[in-house]
């Protein structure tokens, strides 16, 4: 059950123009549990997130979601599978001509049929989760870049997705904040235990939170390890991304 | 020269896409509209934006479009003693034409600018893909009520349009240069017939989807545009583009309508 | 609040709109909303030249109805007239065609008679007078003349 990849990408490639940003991209995500992509800027790491949710077709190369291929099936069938979704976007993209009470309410309303008490029990709820509570009638612009955040998170999970995909979640905000984001991580998924897909540059701190983690080098996933795995690897690249960005100290020479 | 026709080529491709995205663009949203469920208090928010407060500028240019035509009308008129056709020269010049084209550009200016940015925005703060990901269909949600709202709208605002601009025609024709009110009236009934009115309405209802069309497409598609379709500068050209294309197409669509109707 | 603002506004601008679309197909477009009530009269003429479709019909100046058709019929103009229906026509009155205004409009007068029965709903008038062209008034004095 465990093994179970959910989300699988078969040689993505996807160019822009003359450039071209993927080249072969091959990455499974497994059911369950954590995944992060790391990389360097620009490598197209959000690039890998919007195939996943079918927003963009790759050149070539598929896209399986629960087996099926995201350019292959119809409008509806795509929307059914996006049932399952939770995404957190990069800057958030909450609604700015709504309040905060009314993003977070939106999924409720447009995709359920509940009585709009139970939408405003379940929109409480979920925001006391994220401690935004009391912000209700505040709009996108009046908040903080973590607080956007925050919100982003409580309308991405408010409907108790099986697959949550992070974009930057900590990307501008201090140690703190971005420490805080990652404790309602560990505390919202252990409780919805849901399957995550995390892009992020906070190496090392996001490994405490990973299953697997995925390098994009290049246009390519270079390899998907634990976090253990990942540190030791003997792969140069790997290892050389592991020194830039966490210094010598946890490099396999230090290890062993 | 190779490279010439190579840009020639590529120059054309992208027109294409461009219209084929629109063509697209346009199913799509008839058949949000057409399928339930009716998102009433959407339509009714976007009737506010686009019919309700662009009432005052309608009826201030209509007042003043009607005035102009019962000065030039007047002065043209005396010169053959016809001065008794002045209600029904202002009355069908207002209805037939001035009328639906005048609010249509003046909705296009207010309110087509304001959708394709709005969109647009949407569109670059990833607001619509986060909607797409919640497998909410944009189409239904932003695009459907904002058609509905400017086909209900722009009929009223061109039947305000004409009202305020006879009344107009009669306020400079009758009240400052001394006509007679009687005649300015009962030539304008006589003379006007139903199948001036229903030109009329239908010229607005198409110009009215039009807007809607052109402008909304041009904010839903930003980011496919050539050159920099990101940011404000992607936004703001593609507003400019929007307006620029709608007041053109809704001149010539007037044309071919007009030669249609007629 | 806010919400019953807006909704108050698009109530004003829905009945303003709606008012204004009443005003211009009713009292402009001459659409009737209840059906017509007018009840159809026709007349035969030899001639109606410049007579057109929504012309008006006037007995003692007063416009009392219009033409709603014209066809031609046993090589005469066959004239169908609508008129208000408290109007009421007489069988020996007289429909003539004349010219009003500087451009010429025709219109249909009708010169009311002395009988004392009435013409019925789809009735006839029998009496007519054709237009008058002015070329032929002309020519006929010139041909007379000589």
């Amino acid at each position: 059950m465990n093994n179970n990849a959910i989300v699988e990408l078969i040689d993505i490639k996807k160019s822009f123009g003359s450039q071209q940003v993927l080249r072969g991209v091959n990455l499974r995500i497994m059911e369950g549990k954590t995944t992060v992509i790391v990389g360097g800027s620009g490598q197209g790491k959000s690039l890998i997130i919007k195939h996943i949710l079918g927003l963009i077709t790759p050149d070539s190369g598929r896209a399986l979601v629960y087996g099926k291929e995201l350019n292959r099936i119809s409008k509806k069938e795509l929307k059914d599978i996006r049932t399952n979704f939770g995404v957190l976007f990069q800057n958030s993209a909450l609604f700015d001509s709504m309040t905060v009470y009314d993003n977070v309410a939106l999924p409720l309303r447009e995709r359920t049929m509940i009585t709009e008490d139970e939408t405003g029990r379940i929109v409480n709820e979920k925001l006391k989760m994220m401690d935004v509570e009391g912000t209700n009638n505040k709009y996108p612009a009046q908040l903080s870049g973590g607080m956007k955040k925050r919100v982003g998170l409580a309308r991405a999970l408010v409907l108790d997705p099986k697959i949550v995909f992070f974009d930057e979640p900590t990307t501008g905000l201090d140690a703190a904040k971005s420490n805080e984001i990652y404790r309602v991580f560990s505390r919202t998924q252990q409780k919805l235990g849901y399957t995550s897909v995390i892009v992020s540059h906070d190496v090392p701190k996001i490994f405490k939170l990973a299953d697997y983690v995925a390098l994009l080098h290049n246009g390519v996933v270079r390899d998907c390890l634990t976090p253990d795995e990942f540190q030791l690897s003997d792969d140069p690249v790997i290892k050389d991304y592991v020194e830039t960005t966490m210094g010598p100290l946890y490099s396999s020479e230090m290890e062993v | 020269m190779q490279n010439y026709f190579e840009k020639l080529g590529a120059n054309a491709l992208y027109h294409l896409n461009q219209t084929g995205r629109m063509g697209i663009f346009l199913f799509y949203s008839l058949l949000s509209i057409i399928m339930p469920p009716y998102k009433i208090s959407a339509i009714i928010k976007q009737t506010y934006v686009i019919g309700v407060l662009s009432t005052f500028v309608i009826i201030f240019t209509g007042l003043f479009s009607g005035m102009v035509l019962g000065l030039q009308g007047y002065h043209t008129l005396s010169k053959f003693g016809a001065e008794g056709l002045l209600g029904s020269a202002v009355a069908l010049s207002l209805i037939r034409e001035l009328g639906p084209v005048l609010a249509a550009l003046m909705v296009t200016g207010r309110a087509g600018s304001a959708i394709c940015a709005e969109i647009g925005i949407m569109r670059i703060s990833e607001q619509i893909d986060a909607l797409e990901c919640m497998a909410i269909d944009p189409h239904k949600y932003i695009i459907a009520p904002k058609f509905i709202a400017g086909i209900i709208s722009l009929p009223l605002l061109t039947a305000i349009f004409d009202v305020t601009g006879i009344m107009g025609g009669y306020l400079v024709g009758v009240g400052m240069l001394g006509g007679n009110a009687g005649t300015y009236f009962s030539s304008m009934y006589k003379d006007v017939g139903f199948s001036d009115i229903y030109m009329g309405f239908v010229k607005s209802l198409c110009f009215g989807a039009l807007i809607i069309w052109i402008c909304a497409s041009k904010g839903y598609y930003v980011h496919l545009n050539r050159g920099g379709g990101f940011g404000a500068e992607g936004v703001s050209s593609a507003t400019t583009n929007a307006v620029v294309l709608s007041s053109v197409s809704i001149l010539l669509f007037d044309y071919f309508l007009t030669s249609v109707l007629l | 609040m806010k919400n019953i603002n807006i909704e108050t506004g698009v109530g004003i601008f829905l009945i303003a709109g709606l008012l204004c679309l009443g005003y211009l197909s009713v009292k402009l477009g001459d659409v009737n909303l209840f059906g017509s009530d007018r009840y159809p009269v026709s007349a035969r003429f030899a001639n109606v030249s410049g007579l057109k479709v929504g012309a008006s019909v006037e007995v003692a100046g007063v416009s009392v109805g219009k033409v709603s058709k014209i066809n031609l019929d046993d090589y005469e103009a066959l004239v169908e007239l609508e008129i208000d229906p408290d109007i009421r026509l007489q069988e020996d009155a007289i429909a003539s065609i004349r010219t009003q205004g500087i451009i010429g409009d025709k219109y249909v007068k009708i010169k009311v008679g002395g009988s004392e029965e009435y013409i019925d709903e789809g009735g006839e008038l029998l009496e007519t007078e054709s237009a008058i062209e002015l070329e032929e008034l002309v020519s006929k004095y010139i041909f007379e003349k000589e």
